[in-house]
């Protein structure tokens, strides 16, 4: 079954959470794939699952059926220590309301996955090497001048911007966007989504835009539109 | 590592947490400082018992005692030999001491003990508690001429002074004896008077009393203390050549009180004085004055008799049970007395010998080692722990009883942490979210709390440590402080007979404590650590 051509892929993935007495549906079988380098964007209605299938692929969540593979392996079954493991180092997320650490600066923010990922031990060695990586992040997206800002100090196009290279620093072989421009004015929502295309053009990144704007879906290569928790083919 | 950090970052963005291990700082202290004070009791208390009675004391049921401890030592020595230090039979009886305070008889109840001066102070503390700095050295029962201590020779910092112990001794009994010669002389002049005027006498006895009076103390003016010394220098060496055949007024011939003594003894300071509200110890008789103590004989059944002896020393433990109840006299003049020596053979009865083990020795293991050696139907075989065991096991229930209570005022402040930690965790929800979606596994998420607990914990123990101690070792000059400001008197010493309050830091202690309130802490962060690491990320990252 394994698709070298296909990076991400969700098979008949299903999903429902009790809510109150009854039950609901909110993905009922979606497939969807996504090809190395690639950038599709998931568009539907409030409600629709269109975050929930970026929670499944995200390992965030499990399926109740279907199966998730990411490179040519499932993943969506391992255990809980590879899971971890693969969102730290595999997965890049960043979500519409940006959920920066408020006790953390911005390069402090950026680096958050490496510090997760290193002990302290690990952390001496490689620390220098990841505060420039992030350095050099935070620079790309015009940052220099706010590295040691709090997040509560920051705009929104600029917490988004950080929660971008924080989505980067671990050199993730996918980016996993959810509304991402939602909480943002038209200006710096147009930022973002600048910085998103040019990473996918110049860097090759393979990203997931979730997105409930026709005109921001626009700027994938491709758009799968989820209605009622399944695909509908545009 | 980041586990590290955001524990470092929390403890320095919420103080309100820090606020909750206030009370663990305080329960640390108070344990600290409970223990340090109940320690530095027990240990006074034990040496002090310990300082009276000797390691193993070796009694015989009766009250007439069991013959030739010379026997008996050996016995002693062959059964347990190698850790014994030192031996010394002593006599105890219950008896009556007698002395008349102006012109009152007081009478109080004794323990009568005699004991032989030579090995005496080899089996116990005893010496060290007199109050005259030659009998410190080397006890005598002669009446000194003078030098009694008139500061504590305990007290660490100088306590009350007592004045009155400056004559005690040889001035102190002829100026006595001078007063009741002038006192009978007025009488007699009085009675005379009725016959015909004595004016010459009596203003020769008014102007003596003048004198003498208001310098209770020194001496009559003329007589020097060097010319005193002189005239003292043949009775004095007679007396030192057998103590115990000291001038009795039942041998027929008449004693001149001013040069000559009766048998000494030594009584508890409690006996012969009481302490003041204010601390100062004001005394009814002193060394040179005359008792009367009456005691049973060893006949069967005993009479009691009667006889005077002089007061040559203060025996001072510090301990109120033994200092108002022990009287000392030469162990062969008790014998004596009692009828304890064997007219045929000479040979004396002891009821008990008092044994000093040597360093490092096992209390326990000799005790039983003599039982096993001696009829336990004839002779009462105890350490000096079994005799206070219920004085002992009273004071370590006391601290056990205050340890649980402290500990229940840290439990409860582990229950302040645990509140606190559940609503930093519910604060923290969507940060557990985020970190979860960055990969941080559960085990890491809790173990971020655990860690945020220990260095609260640690925080609060390590306060309370530096609290305690602080307040420990300044404890006697906070109660100075409280009693300046509240003018009450917080540590009265005419209670304890200590000037300050005695304290011992024990390290162990303090590291069980330390160790307590840590895990308290920890303890009562596992709740809200789980609650953390159970949070399901997506759930987590929606929480506002």
């Amino acid at each position: 079954m394994t698709d070298r051509a296909k990076l991400l892929e969700a098979r008949g993935v299903r999903k429902s959470y009790r809510s109150g007495g009854g039950r609901l549906d909110v993905l009922r079988g979606v497939d969807f794939s996504l090809e190395p380098g690639g950038f599709v964007s998931v568009i539907g209605q409030s409600g629709s699952g269109k975050s929930t299938l970026l929670h499944l692929m995200g390992l965030l969540d499990a399926p109740d059926a279907g199966e998730v593979w990411l490179g040519g392996e499932r993943i969506d079954d391992l255990p809980a220590a590879r899971r971890d493991r693969l969102r730290n180092t595999a997965i890049g997320m960043v979500f519409q309301a940006y959920h920066l650490l408020p006790e953390l600066d911005a390069l402090e923010n950026v680096l958050a996955p490496l510090y997760v990922r290193y002990s302290l031990a690990a952390w001496l060695r490689e620390g220098p090497a990841a505060r420039a990586r992030a350095r050099g992040l935070l620079e790309r997206f015009g940052l220099g001048e706010r590295l040691h800002h709090k997040p509560r100090q920051l705009s929104g196009g600029e917490m988004q911007r950080v929660a971008i290279a924080r989505a980067l620093v671990a050199e993730p072989r996918v980016l996993l966007a959810d509304e991402p421009t939602g909480n943002l004015d038209e200006e710096s929502g147009a930022g973002i989504l600048d910085t998103l295309s040019e990473l996918n053009r110049r860097d090759g990144l393979s990203i997931v835009l979730v997105t409930h704007d026709q005109v921001i879906a626009r700027r994938a290569d491709r758009i799968v539109r989820l209605a009622a928790g399944r695909v509908e083919t545009v | 590592m980041y586990k590290l950090l955001l524990c470092w970052r929390y403890l320095r963005t919420r103080w309100i947490a820090l606020a909750s291990v206030i009370s663990v700082t305080l329960g640390v202290a108070t344990m600290i400082v409970v223990n340090a004070v109940m320690a530095g009791f027990s240990h006074e208390m034990q040496t002090r018992i310990h300082g009276i009675l000797s390691d193993i004391v070796f009694e015989s049921h009766s009250l007439s005692g069991f013959q030739d401890p010379k026997w008996h030592m050996e016995e002693i020595r062959r059964a347990a030999g190698d850790s014994i230090a030192g031996m010394t039979p002593t006599v105890a009886v219950p008896a009556m001491l007698s002395f008349q305070v102006r012109g009152q008889w007081v009478t109080r109840q004794v323990m009568f003990i005699g004991i032989d001066e030579s090995s005496h102070a080899a089996a116990s503390d005893f010496s060290r508690y007199l109050q005259h700095p030659e009998n410190r050295r080397q006890l005598s029962f002669e009446l000194r001429a003078g030098g009694y201590d008139t500061v504590d020779s305990q007290a660490e910092t100088p306590g009350p002074t007592r004045p009155a112990l400056e004559g005690a001794g040889w001035p102190h009994r002829r100026m006595r004896v001078e007063r009741e010669r002038l006192w009978r002389e007025r009488q007699e002049a009085q009675e005379r008077a009725a016959g015909g005027p004595a004016r010459p006498v009596d203003q020769q006895v008014d102007a003596v009393l003048a004198a003498t009076a208001p310098a209770d103390i020194r001496p009559p003016a003329g007589e020097t203390p060097a010319a005193e010394t002189d005239a003292d220098a043949p009775a004095a060496d007679a007396a030192r050549k057998d103590p115990f055949k000291t001038v009795r007024p039942d041998e027929g011939r008449t004693m001149d009180p001013a040069k000559e003594q009766f048998t000494g003894i030594v009584p508890g300071i409690g006996l012969a004085s009481f302490r003041d509200s204010t601390g100062v110890d004001r005394f009814l008789v002193l060394p040179g004055d005359d008792v009367k103590i009456t005691f049973p004989t060893a006949g069967t059944p005993p009479k009691a008799v009667s006889d005077t002896f002089t007061i040559v020393d203060f025996y001072e433990s510090k301990m109120s049970e033994y200092d108002s109840n022990f009287v000392f006299v030469p162990i062969a003049a008790l014998q004596r007395m009692r009828g304890m020596i064997d007219p045929q053979t000479g040979i004396p009865s002891i009821n008990s010998i008092q044994v000093k083990l040597k360093d490092g020795a096992d209390l326990d293991l000799v005790r039983d080692q003599l039982r096993k050696a001696f009829p336990a139907e004839l002779y009462a075989i105890s350490t000096w722990r079994d005799k206070q065991g219920p004085l002992l096991s009273a004071v370590d229930m006391e601290m056990a009883v205050l340890n649980i209570l402290l500990f229940m005022i840290i439990a409860v402040a582990g229950f302040g942490i645990l509140a606190i930690f559940f609503m930093i965790v519910v604060e923290k929800t969507r940060d557990i979210g985020i970190l979860k979606s960055l990969g941080a596994s559960s085990t890491g998420v809790a173990g971020i709390f655990l860690g945020y607990g220990l260095f609260l914990g640690a925080v609060g123990a390590g306060a309370g440590l530096a609290l305690g101690l602080a307040i420990t070792w300044n404890i006697n000059r906070i109660r100075a402080a409280v009693e300046w400001f509240t003018g009450e008197r917080v540590f009265d010493p005419s209670i304890y007979y200590f000037f300050k309050i005695p304290t011992i830091v024990h390290p162990a202690t303090v590291l069980w404590i330390i160790a307590g309130a840590v895990a308290i802490a920890v303890a009562a962060s596992v709740l809200p650590a789980l609650r953390a690491a159970r949070l399901h990320p997506v759930e987590a990252l929606r929480h506002d």
